[in-house]
């Protein structure tokens, strides 16, 4: 197929302006949620202390102007669904989005990340050519867009799921059954299914090669025509029996409206013309704006090349790990932003011991009174956590006239079921170890392999 | 067309959800529960261990209250020593039941009101002096309960002639006595007559959710095993958080000879719950052992289950090699305090760490979305 004939294909405007809708309401309501919990307060404003990523140091909560970040965000979002301001305001959305999941990094998920690289390709497609508030300003709306604007959200789908897919081909999820053996059971006070099927080995297995293949299949069953439907029932059936099983928040939402793109236009036609019966402004009327066939991106070699640019990346960033020696499980070193979602069990504990160098004496520190519960137990099984909390600390005890502190950790972690091990060598100052993208060498490896993605 | 596809997909989807009910509902019927019987757990958690404890603890605050009503009557040394070996019975008792900060003693506060220690001395002759007995203000909590007593039977004066002398003719020092044996009697009984009505709702709560009676017991007893038993009898009169021992930080410090002893009944209440010996220690029933035995089959289960045991037993006779007396053991050779609490703290790992893991329990209940 040749490239410039694809990126001149044209398609209906329709199914982004349904993605748009769709995902601006979702957004809205997500953060409208995650204030009425009280996360704003418990997760930013209350610690003391916050994990950053590395080079985003500088991205910390705002104190109480955090609520005017969420404000902003969730206002963006409402102009997003209704196609108002479209392209300032999917800026604002990912700008605002991505600095609250910069923040701490304990808050880390796979599908927040998704929002936030989602949000950036939108900026660049014509989200708002059709049924949007910009059309009544600009007096015009589309009919057409440039295909390849809609299948780059199916490509990103695609990704998200096969590669999800790719990493549950290893030893513990396929022959252990692990970790949906430790969690089904646990799930014991589930109505009907709780007793019993969610107690049965063959069971584990079963969800666990069950969701293997749902992962790697999904994308092309819902992107071929003739299994479309079906596959559509299954994304649906799949991620509500995920969300009764585990506290998974907005993300199946998320994927179920997400995989509405992959219908035909005639489907999105259909759901505008739905809505515009639902609406009951009847100033939406195409006597008042101008109807235009194609629409036509103002610098499109510009933005095929971030677009291009921005796949290539995302095509290759989930393999890092390979970059890594060690088990990637357990030293999670490329583990995040890869799509490796809901792949292990780790629990660990992790107690700093802050040492003189001159004298030799020591004591070790109550962890909650520098962290939250959360905070204490995302930081003890993660390297870089407990690398920057070591920094924090070395900081916090060394003064003007004491410049002699040493910080060491007791750090054991249990991985999917296995016994507990010590972590990291005892024996190393992790106040004089830097953060890096190099390998961690004081972490100490994993007595047991696990073999695949 | 579309709409009827729309409507057709929705309904094959409710058709689905609801088919698999069904299934699920038939298949129910075949397979009898195979998880683990939580609520025969709680049953036996509550009717062999909690409730007995509480009520042979009660009694031995009533032996207490009588012994200081005669003291209290009659100072003299045989009373005193009467009270004194009360207060001691009643002590080691109290080590069985601190764990259990569930239903009403998390909501007076028991365990801080009963063993909050060091005892705030200047606090405590200020209250004597001033005939402050509002118990209930949190600055006073380390001025009652047992650390209280100890500092009234054995701390307020140089020998037994002195302390005897504080008490003659009915003094504040009486007064003050009396009101705190009073304030645990009370606490206790407002304790126990609740578990009459609250025995109901924590045997059916077994979920596994953040309010459920398993899940709270369990976070309660590793707890109290990390702070309650590791930190505040070993670790920090050991220095292990401060860098230097601070000795006046053992429990019983005016006593001085019963540290160990109160640390070993805490230990062994410890070993008899996660073993589910009853409290009188003639049966046994399901326990967090067993529970983790039950779990072997998708796990280390049963090694972690015996692991746990046999961990628990080498901190007890790393406790065994220690002098009674703590401030002893601390100013001649910490670093026995120091071995043992190494010993006591690798139970904790194993507790948070990989029990928790088993159970799939979480330490605390972080209130956020997972992924």
């Amino acid at each position: 197929m040749n490239t410039s004939n694809y990126l001149e294909k044209k398609y209906s405007s329709a199914p982004l302006a349904v993605f748009r809708i769709g995902f601006g309401l979702l957004m809205c309501f997500s953060i409208i949620r995650f204030w009425f919990k009280g996360w704003i307060e418990t997760l930013y404003i209350e610690p003391s202390f916050h994990f950053s990523y590395y080079g985003f140091e500088w991205v910390k909560p705002l104190d109480h102007y955090t609520y005017v970040l969420f404000i902003i965000c969730g206002i963006s979002a409402f102009l997003v669904a209704v196609g108002l301001k479209y392209r300032l305001s999917i800026f604002l959305f990912f700008l605002s989005f991505t600095y609250i999941e910069l923040m701490d990094k304990t808050t880390y998920l796979n599908h927040y990340y998704l929002i936030s690289i989602l949000s950036f390709l939108m900026i660049f497609l014509p989200a708002n050519a059709s049924f949007s508030i910009d059309n009544l300003i600009k007096k015009r709306s589309y009919l057409q867009v440039p295909k390849w604007t809609i299948d780059s959200i199916k490509i990103l789908l695609t990704i998200v799921y096969f590669y999800s897919g790719l990493a549950k081909i290893n030893s513990d999820w396929l022959f252990k059954a692990m970790p949906l053996k430790i969690w089904l059971p646990s799930k014991f006070d589930l109505p009907l299914i709780g007793e019993n099927l969610m107690q049965l080995e063959w069971v584990h297995y079963l969800m666990s090669w069950g969701g293997m293949f749902y992962d790697l299949l999904i994308p092309f069953l819902l992107l071929y025509k003739p299994t479309r439907i079906y596959a559509f029932l299954l994304v649906i059936f799949f991620h509500l029996f995920t969300k009764v099983l585990f506290p998974i928040g907005m993300f199946p939402y998320i994927m179920i409206m997400g995989s509405l793109i992959f219908f035909d236009s005639s489907f999105h036609l259909k759901v505008i013309s739905l809505l515009k019966k639902i609406i009951p402004i009847n100033f939406i009327k195409s006597n008042h704006y101008k109807i235009v066939e194609i629409y036509r991106l103002k610098k499109p070699k510009f933005i095929v090349s971030i677009i291009s640019i921005f796949f290539i990346i995302q095509f290759l960033f989930p393999f890092r790990y390979l970059l890594y020696p060690g088990e990637l499980f357990w030293n999670e070193q490329g583990y995040r932003f890869s799509w490796r979602v809901m792949l292990v069990e780790k629990v660990g504990s992790s107690v700093f011991k802050i040492a003189n160098k001159k004298t030799g004496s020591f004591f070790y520190v109550n962890n909650d009174d520098f962290l939250t519960p959360f905070q204490e137990k995302q930081m003890s099984f993660q390297p870089d956590f407990i690398l920057e909390y070591a920094h924090f600390l070395g900081d916090y005890y060394s003064s003007n006239e004491d410049q002699d502190v040493q910080v060491y950790v007791d750090s054991y972690v249990a991985l999917n079921g296995r016994l507990s091990q010590r972590y990291v060598d005892k024996n190393v100052d992790l106040y004089n170890e830097k953060e890096s993208f190099k390998h961690k060498k004081w972490i100490l490896p994993l007595k047991d392999e696990i073999k695949g993605f | 067309m579309i709409r009827k596809n729309i409507i057709l997909l929705f309904f094959t989807s409710l058709l689905l959800v609801n088919c698999g009910g069904s299934d699920d509902e038939s298949q129910s019927d075949d397979i009898a529960p195979i998880a683990y019987d939580r609520a025969k757990m709680l049953v036996h958690w509550a009717d062999k261990i909690i409730l007995p404890a509480h009520s042979s603890f009660k009694q031995t605050l009533i032996d207490l209250d009588n012994s200081t009503k005669s003291f209290v009557a009659i100072p003299n040394q045989s009373n005193l020593d009467d009270i004194r070996s009360k207060w001691l019975i009643s002590y080691k008792s109290w080590q069985h039941i601190e764990m259990f900060d569930i239903g009403k003693s998390e909501e007076i506060y028991f365990k801080s009101k009963m063993n909050s220690y060091p005892a705030f001395k200047t606090r405590i002759e200020n209250n004597i002096m001033l005939g402050n007995t509002n118990f209930d203000d949190v600055s006073n909590y380390s001025s009652q309960g047992f650390p209280a007593l100890d500092y009234m039977l054995f701390g307020i004066a140089s020998d037994d002639t002195n302390i005897l002398n504080k008490y003659t003719g009915g003094s504040d020092y009486s007064n003050y006595l009396t009101s705190l044996v009073n304030k645990m009697l009370n606490s206790t009984n407002s304790v126990i007559n609740d578990w009459t009505d609250y025995r109901t709702s924590f045997i059916s709560s077994t979920d596994n959710t953040a309010s459920s009676s398993v899940n709270k017991l369990i976070n309660d007893f590793i707890f109290y095993y990390e702070k309650g038993l590791r930190a505040n009898k070993v670790g920090i009169p050991a220095g292990v958080f401060s860098g230097n021992p601070l000795k006046e930080n053992v429990e019983a410090f005016y006593n001085k000879e019963v540290s160990k002893v109160l640390l070993l009944n805490a230990l062994d209440a410890t070993i008899k719950f996660y073993n589910g010996t009853s409290y009188d220690g003639l049966s046994s029933g399901p326990s967090l052992k067993s529970y983790l035995t039950h779990l072997n089959s998708s796990k280390d289960g049963s090694t972690l289950a015996a692991l746990i045991a046999s961990k628990l037993e080498t901190a007890k006779s790393q406790i065994n090699t220690l002098s009674n007396n703590f401030i002893n053991q601390i100013e001649s050779d910490n670093n026995k305090m120091l071995v043992t609490y190494d010993a006591i703290q690798s139970v904790v790992v194993l507790f948070k760490v990989d029990m928790l893991q088993a159970f799939s329990i979480n330490v605390d209940y972080t209130d956020a979305d997972g992924d």
